[in-house]
């Protein structure tokens, strides 16, 4: 850090170009904002808390597309996480944050401070943390360096989720070139809570005092959200400065401390919210700006980890594990000693103050007097220019793939290896997926499922993002992400409730790259206005491009479902021999985007057909009521691979097998039409099945009692071999992992 | 009967010990916090699962200078029940309450799976429940579970029927002798590596785990009979 440049120096030498802030920017703020030049802190301010990923300044325009209200919604985005009422006086509580830059550059600690900071997103509303959820998206395992970032992120997650005692149920693991750079690691947390014990981070009431609780505050990740508002290239190695370091025994305490005071002392608390990106300073602006209020800090008071910090790294600093409380005067001390009965410290550094300034004093100078609001409300939005990607108008042009002439038993060997469809069991078996007692489906499902105590109710969580459809056409591709993720609630026996969502793209000042944003959001927003659902959380992470190579358009779904007899639950695995198997939906030939593309051609291209959203959420809600009235075996989803995998991985870890005949093709067989499912119906249960999912339900087959695939196609019969099927689903990945690349 | 749940900074298995007592086997529990220094109106103690401390220096290493400890060494040398998983386990061998050492799996990895247990002595208060070389299967989810003693205390362990339960078919981490847990030489010390209180509801997929803790309550019926 050069050494403290006057007001003066900084309009002329214009450091905050490199702390991201524009020029039109910078004059905005001293002309029409402050009426005076910002001092050094001042610029270090708006720099960070102006930069996209604190002020969504690009992204504000097209997520306001997104449906967020409903009859459930308590809490809609804008705070720590969404909350949506599930009954009885309780309410789920959900966010997802992404990650990728920290990950790409110091993989364990990106991740693992990725799962912290979630966490806290989730306790500060007031909720127990009860499951993690994470959605990773890797480059081929062909390479060190991938293999070095898949082992240190997927040890980062566990590392973290495992010593905080919460569960890692669910989410997904995809592999494609285009991710090598730049992996995107994306962590969602779900808790649960009483209505009663809500909170919001507010900071109100003239005297009150703010409270700092939680690690001390050092050098690490100063500008970390200005980091991740900007590109990778590979001059910039310096960039590991920016990722912090984290203690997830703290957060445990943290976690405990903190539903402790919001559980029981509801009445000294006024406000609380975690120090996430932009640390101190965009926590308690937002706070004073929430609430309307001014905010004084004595920074002196900041407890720090090492000696001769400037204001500018106490205010910019992402040290984990601290958040920041609004408590009413006169019971600071009650607070102290309830931290401390956790080994954790408490200190008022600040009060809430009349007007709408925000104060900050350091060694006895006041070095930041400016509104409340210039950091927060008054940021420029900036309209991005979109145009349609060449390669899309490009594609409209040329002939559709279709597969020609393959071997189709080897083809089905060869798919189960692919580590997209592989058993990603090495992985998530390094995350404790049953702490705290209350899984019922963990990882490897279409869904978790997990039981809420005391009731008779369950809630269904899971990720989904495919790239490559969103790359092929990225509308059809955002309404088939929350299809997606509704199909595996809706497999596992529960209704969807809501989303959240990380958006993540490459360089939006790119008009390609901001179309392909906006246009997958409107296929988003299309699809829950259709489910009836709305975003109640998310984050946005642009500029993932690695040396202007920019990743798929990814926006990653989270959703959660309820299910309101937990004994109903579904899972894919097939139960009994004798059941009858059901494919539910039509199946035509899509290519474009499979995973048989993918292998094939070593690249994906064509066009997707259009989706109608109406007679999807009409297929889910048949499926749905299947489940709910007890008529269902097992229930899978079909996505990558189409059918031919579906029907193995529900033979997985059963001893039962399958007599199937299809009225495809073999290439149908890997065909990606969405909206299908694989049912299988005990033989009493038959008729009212095929009653209720009408003409939807076609039979193709018996589950048998031995380890046996024997499958009819248009084309021919095969017999397949399950024990061998399941051993290379199995050993892919952990074979990939260890080979020499 | 009344069991104790101790709680150090960090367990995180606590709620799921408290919860299969009081929950399910219907037993009057109370979480015991580790600065507290006595036992007293307790039949037996529970140490859970988690990261006491972080596991920093060492797994257990820092919780078992706990207020709470000299009140644990005392309730065993009594006589009475302690038991231990998991972290609780590796507590009770950093205090030799029990012999030997949790070393890291050899893996090198945090390993969270079902795995298959040979029950070899079912004459204690914790496995009377269980037939002699029953094979159950009870999870397990530990970085740190590679069970290590040497030879001398080993030989001892199998002579005097020590070992409790033995993985029967995988050993997950490469404990010695397919070590999963053991007792004291008195018997009342039991520590153990799988989840017990993970496995006692047929909505979760598995109740293996139940009988533990019905081993226990039935200690306490003879005993009360015998009164």
């Amino acid at each position: 850090m050069t050494k403290k440049l006057t007001p003066e120096q900084i309009q002329q030498q214009k450091p905050y170009l490199a702390w991201g802030l524009s020029e039109k920017e910078y004059d905005y703020i001293s002309q029409r904002l402050l009426g005076r030049l910002p001092n050094y802190t001042e610029t270090g301010l708006f720099a960070v808390m102006w930069s996209e990923h604190c002020s969504y300044k690009m992204s504000k325009p097209v997520l306001r597309e997104f449906p967020s209200t409903g009859k459930r919604v308590l809490q809609g985005p804008g705070e720590g996480a969404g909350i949506l009422d599930i009954g009885d006086q309780q309410a789920v509580v959900f966010k997802a944050e992404s990650h990728n830059h920290p990950s790409a550059v110091e993989p364990y600690e990106g991740a693992a401070t990725g799962v912290g900071g979630i966490i806290r997103d989730i306790f500060s509303m007031g909720a127990r943390p009860i499951a993690m959820l994470d959605s990773l998206h890797f480059g081929e395992i062909d390479q060190p360096r991938t293999k070095y970032l898949i082992n240190e992120i997927v040890a980062g997650i566990g590392g973290y989720g495992n010593c905080m005692g919460i569960p890692t149920v669910g989410g997904e693991t995809t592999f494609d070139p285009c991710y090598t750079g730049n992996p995107l690691v994306n962590a969602m947390c779900v808790g649960l809570m009483d209505q009663a014990d809500m909170q919001k981070g507010r900071a109100q009431g003239i005297g009150n005092a703010v409270m700092y609780v939680g690690a001390k505050t050092g050098r690490d990740g100063i500008h970390g959200a200005t980091f991740a508002s900007a590109d990778f290239a590979d001059d910039k190695e310096t960039q590991r400065s920016a990722v912090q370091v984290g203690d997830p025994f703290m957060e445990k305490l943290l976690l405990e401390a903190c539903l402790e005071l919001t559980h029981k002392h509801q009445d000294w608390l006024i406000g609380i919210q975690d120090m996430g990106a932009a640390g101190l300073v965009s926590s308690s602006c937002e706070m004073a700006a929430k609430a309307d209020s001014g905010m004084e800090l004595e920074l002196d008071q900041v407890p720090q980890r090492e000696p001769g910090m400037s204001a500018y790294e106490i205010m910019l600093s992402e040290s984990q594990e601290r958040m920041l409380l609004c408590i009413k005067k006169g019971f600071e001390k009650p607070v102290q000693d309830l931290f401390e009965s956790y080994g954790l410290e408490a200190v008022v550094i600040g009060r809430v103050t009349a007007g709408h300034q925000y104060i900050l004093h350091h060694q006895g100078n006041k070095v930041t007097d400016i509104p409340v609001s210039s950091l927060t409300d008054d940021v420029l939005e900036e309209q991005g220019t979109e145009v349609m990607p060449s390669r899309l108008q490009q594609a409209a042009l040329q002939p559709v793939w279709q597969p020609t002439e393959f071997d189709f038993a080897a083809t089905f060997y060869q798919m189960l290896q692919q580590p997209t469809i592989a058993a990603k069991t090495s992985i998530t078996q390094t995350y404790d997926s049953q702490v705290r007692t209350n899984t019922v489906v963990g990882p490897g499902s279409d869904a978790a499922v997990l039981r809420i105590r005391r009731t008779t109710k369950g809630l269904a969580m899971t990720t989904d993002g495919n790239g490559r459809f969103v790359y092929l056409n990225p509308e059809i591709g955002g309404k088939l992400a929350v299809l997606e993720a509704a199909a595996n609630l809706v497999a596992s026996g529960a209704e969807p409730l809501g989303i959240t969502d990380c958006l993540n793209y490459g360089d939006p000042h790119d008009p390609e790259v901001y179309w392909e944003l906006h246009q997958s959001v409107k296929g988003m927003a299309a699809a829950c206005r259709a489910l009836e659902i709305p975003v109640i959380s998310g984050n946005v992470s642009l500029y993932n491009e690695t040396n202007q190579q920019a990743i798929y358009p990814t926006p990653m779904v989270g959703m959660v479902g309820l299910i309101n007899d937990i004994q109903k639950y579904e899972t894919i695995k097939l139960k009994n021999a004798g059941d009858k198997l059901f494919l539910i939906g039509t199946t035509t030939d899509d290519y474009a985007g499979s995973e048989l593309q993918k292998m094939l051609q070593h690249e994906i291209s064509g066009q997707l057909a259009d989706i109608d959203l109406k007679q999807q959420v009409a297929g889910l809600q048949q499926v749905l009521h299947a489940v709910q009235a007890g008529l269902t075996s097992s229930v899978h989803d079909l996505s990558e691979g189409g059918l031919a995998i579906a029907l193995a991985e529900s033979t997985f870890a059963t001893d039962l097998g399958l007599q199937v005949t299809v009225p495809l093709t073999d290439a149908q067989l890997f065909s990606e039409t969405p909206g299908r499912f694989l049912i299988s119906v005990a033989p009493a249960k038959v008729a009212q099945f095929t009653e209720l999912m009408q003409d939807k339900a076609l039979l193709i087959g018996e589950v048998i009692p031995q380890k046996k695939f024997e499958l009819k196609t248009l084309t021919a019969t095969y017999q397949l071999d399950l024990l061998r099927a399941q051993k290379l689903w199995e050993d892919a990945i952990p074979c990939l992992m260890k080979s020499k690349a | 009967m009344r069991v104790a749940v101790v709680v150090f900074p960090g367990s995180n298995c606590d709620i799921d010990l408290y919860e299969a007592l009081t929950s399910v086997c219907k037993v009057e529990a109370a979480y015991v916090s580790y600065q507290q220094d006595n036992l007293a109106g307790f039949d037996a103690v529970m140490l859970p699962g988690g990261f006491s401390y972080g596991d920093y220096l060492r797994c257990g290493a820092i919780a078992r200078f706990s207020n709470i400890m000299p009140a644990i060494q005392q309730f065993a040398a009594q006589g009475k029940p302690v038991f231990g998983t998991c972290n609780g386990f590796q507590i009770l061998t950093e205090a030799g309450l029990l012999p030997g050492a949790l070393k890291q799996n050899d893996s090198l990895k945090f390993v969270c799976k079902t795995v298959a247990l040979r029950v070899e002595n079912n004459q204690t208060v914790f496995t009377n429940q269980y037939q002699a070389g029953e094979v159950i299967q009870l999870p397990i989810a530990h970085a740190d579970g590679s069970y290590y003693a040497d030879q001398e205390t080993l030989a001892a362990l199998e002579a005097n029927h020590q070992v409790v339960f033995r993985y029967a078919t995988e050993n997950p981490n490469g404990s010695l002798n397919d070590i999963a847990g053991i007792t004291n030489r008195r018997g009342n010390v039991l520590g153990m590596m799988p989840h017990p209180e993970r496995a006692v509801e047929q909505l979760l997929g598995n109740t293996d785990g139940l009988r533990l803790f019905k081993s226990l309550l039935a200690g306490q019926t003879i005993k009360e009979a015998a009164h």
